[in-house]
């Protein structure tokens, strides 16, 4: 009943014209930066955040959350349309997202993403309205052993991202894991493979890898045939570029996966949304009873994970607010502002400003409909772009790539190491190595080796403490089972095949 | 006997460049006084990719004849795509001197002429439209700084 006084509190706040302004300035800019790549929240966040020294403190948090959970949605409009991710979290759409815009559904998939971002970013919301203190307080029994299970689920998921061959996707994700370290040692600032290469200090930026991997090595593929691969049907009549009520059926257990995994791995500081929304892919295509065509166009395969980065959006917010942790980049800066208007984000933030934390919960129940209503519409004009001829969309895609690749450092180098990735993507789909594999070790790498030898320190190397905990214990025993899996698989088509040959 | 060429040759590949990331592992401390060394978790990863390497390789011996001849038939095609990506790589080059606008021109252009064989003027049009419409939408409306030749853009 509290609650329910202090959410309408928070409407009253929202619903002022001045902050429903910035609420729909925020999401429309949140979505423009998400659908560019390179461009994030975070740098977006950062470019806006001196403009708001100026402004009413709970009309600033509204605006930039907006641009928050706004570039979630956005980043998978590239993804499903062109093979680009506009974020990193947005890898995982690509997978089947791309191959549904292949066979003409890209509006059904692009109206997939907006829908399971809104109930997502919804459930998001009710999360950390209701569940955000004990949560936070969960969060923080995390430490390293917590993280390297984590981790290793996140790994575990190779399985279900693997093509014919097992192997095959452990060497990608284990050339992932050793792209990880390039760079400077995290605990010895010691150079590790950098040929020399001094550009090479700070590691391989991710976006530059994951769109010449997807994007370039994509247009390599078609590009193969003169006149270009027919890569693109498109579906006739407005109705059928949206999702049926069978594809909404479908996904109705993929927007409660992608839900609340979405929210709870968000609220693990140092996560992520790119880790969400692999996890929510993998248990969805674990629960499906079509596993085998997931990669292929299947429409839950778009909703869980996009469902997933956008749920982790509230769900990010809950160690910041509660306890004046940020879990990522974004929400670093995010707590940067607030110390910057004067707060002390933390325990007693909710009880001393309401106003600001119920208002910024009611904006984004506003914002996260403000995201559907603005984005449903135009589903069929971003639909359009896939009518552009080959000889156009081809170049235009190499144009984005290297304007969005450039952009996040203003660094030729990392374009050159997208032209890089881009053959070894190529390569890889010509030699069935599933890419996706390969952008998990890099997502996972570095968090797993920094978590595997903080543990290692904790315990004096006793490399037991990794399964001796309750809760690293159990999610390890959960990747063991993931991990046994393909095992379990081949052993029971064995038994069928030897019984099939006895009848 | 090599049964599928294209899986043995990247397994073999893969298993040298496994053992290249063991022999720089080796050369960093495997422990240090804090704890495990930045030698560590290379080395462990180095010895992963050799043994799901020769795995790769063990596997590639038995593999069917007729998919390792499938295989193979689809590399015929592999020169469009290299001679694309070797353009990409020279407009790359040219981006710091004539700037992202003129070298996008020119890979717009080699892209329809030379591998699409496409009329000059369609090149040129769709080089000249595109390139302008990434002016307009990342450096005048979203102030990203592209590179630049002396002439400014």
């Amino acid at each position: 009943m509290e609650d329910l006084g202090n959410l309408l509190l928070g409407f009253s706040v929202a619903l002022t014209p001045v902050n429903l302004f910035w609420c729909l300035v925020g999401v429309i800019l949140g979505t423009m930066v998400g659908v560019l790549p390179g461009l994030g929240p975070a740098a977006t966040i950062a470019m806006l955040l001196p403009l708001t020294l100026k402004m009413d403190h709970t009309t600033a948090i509204i605006a930039l959350a907006g641009i928050f959970y706004g570039a979630r949605y956005g980043g998978s409009t590239t993804s499903i349309l062109l093979n680009i991710p506009g974020e990193s979290s947005s890898v995982v759409t690509c997978l089947d997202g791309y191959q549904m815009a292949r066979q003409g559904r890209a509006g059904a998939a692009l109206g997939i993403s907006a829908i399971a971002s809104f109930v997502a970013g919804t459930v998001g919301v009710l999360g950390l309205m209701l569940v955000a203190p004990p949560l936070a307080r969960f969060a923080l029994r995390f430490a390293p052993p917590e993280y390297f299970a984590l981790m290793v689920l996140g790994l575990a998921m190779v399985v279900f991202l693997a093509g014919e061959s097992m192997v095959k996707a452990l060497l990608a994700l284990l050339v992932g894991l050793w792209i990880a370290t390039i760079g400077t040692d995290l605990f010895t600032a010691e150079s590790r493979f950098t040929f020399g290469q001094v550009k090479l200090l700070g590691g391989v930026d991710f976006i530059a890898a994951t769109v010449g991997v997807f994007a370039i090595g994509e247009v390599m593929v078609n590009l193969e045939s003169q006149g270009g691969a027919e890569i693109f049907k498109l579906a006739k009549g407005l109705r059928n570029l949206l999702p049926t009520l069978q594809d909404l059926k479908d996904c109705r257990f993929a927007f409660l996966n992608g839900s609340v995994i979405g929210f709870v791995v968000g609220a693990l500081p140092g996560a992520g949304a790119t880790v969400a929304s692999f996890l929510s892919y993998g248990l969805e295509k674990a629960v499906s009873r079509h596993p085998e065509k997931f990669g292929t166009g299947v429409i839950e395969g778009v909703a869980a994970p996009e469902g997933a980065n956008n749920a982790d959006a509230g769900g990010a917010l809950v160690p910041l607010l509660t306890l004046g942790i940020p879990g990522g980049n974004t929400t670093a800066i995010l707590l940067g502002g607030l110390i910057l208007w004067g707060y002390k984000p933390g325990p007693l933030l909710i009880q001393e400003h309401p106003e600001l934390f119920w208002g910024l919960v009611a904006s984004m129940y506003i914002g996260n409909v403000l995201l559907l209503v603005l984005n449903l519409p135009l589903v069929p004009l971003f639909a359009q772009i896939l009518r552009l001829p080959y000889y156009v969309l081809y170049p235009l895609i190499l144009g984005i790539s290297i304007v969005g690749v450039y952009s996040v450092n203003n660094s030729l180098f990392d374009v050159w190491m997208m032209g890089l990735f881009g053959l070894l993507g190529y390569l890889m789909r010509k030699l069935d190595f599933p890419a996706a594999a390969l952008i998990l070790g890099m997502v996972l790498g570095d968090g797993l080796e920094r978590a595997l030898r903080q543990s290692l320190m904790m315990s004096q190397g006793d490399i037991t403490i990794l399964a001796a905990r309750p809760i690293s214990g159990t999610l390890l025993f959960f990747a063991a089972v993931i991990l046994c899996l393909p095992v379990v698989r081949k052993v029971r088509s064995w038994r069928i095949e030897a019984i099939e040959r006895e009848s | 006997m090599i049964r599928d060429k294209g899986n043995f040759i990247s397994a073999a590949c893969l298993a040298v460049f496994g053992i290249y990331v063991i022999s720089v592992a080796a050369r960093l401390d495997y422990v240090s006084e804090v704890g495990p060394g930045p030698g560590f978790f290379p080395l462990w990863l180095g010895i992963g990719l050799v043994l799901f390497a020769s795995g790769l390789m063990l596997a590639s011996l038995s593999i069917s004849r007729s998919k390792a001849k499938g295989e193979s038939k689809s590399w015929k095609a592999a020169g469009r795509a290299l001679a694309a990506w070797l353009a990409l790589m020279v407009a790359i080059a040219l981006l710091g001197s004539i700037g992202f606008a003129v070298s996008f021109i020119v890979l717009t252009m080699f892209l329809i002429v030379a591998l699409d064989r496409r009329p000059t003027l369609l090149a040129v049009g769709v080089g000249i439209g595109l390139a302008v419409s990434f002016h307009l939408i990342f450096v005048v409306a979203l102030d990203v700084s592209l590179p630049k030749a002396f002439w400014g853009f």
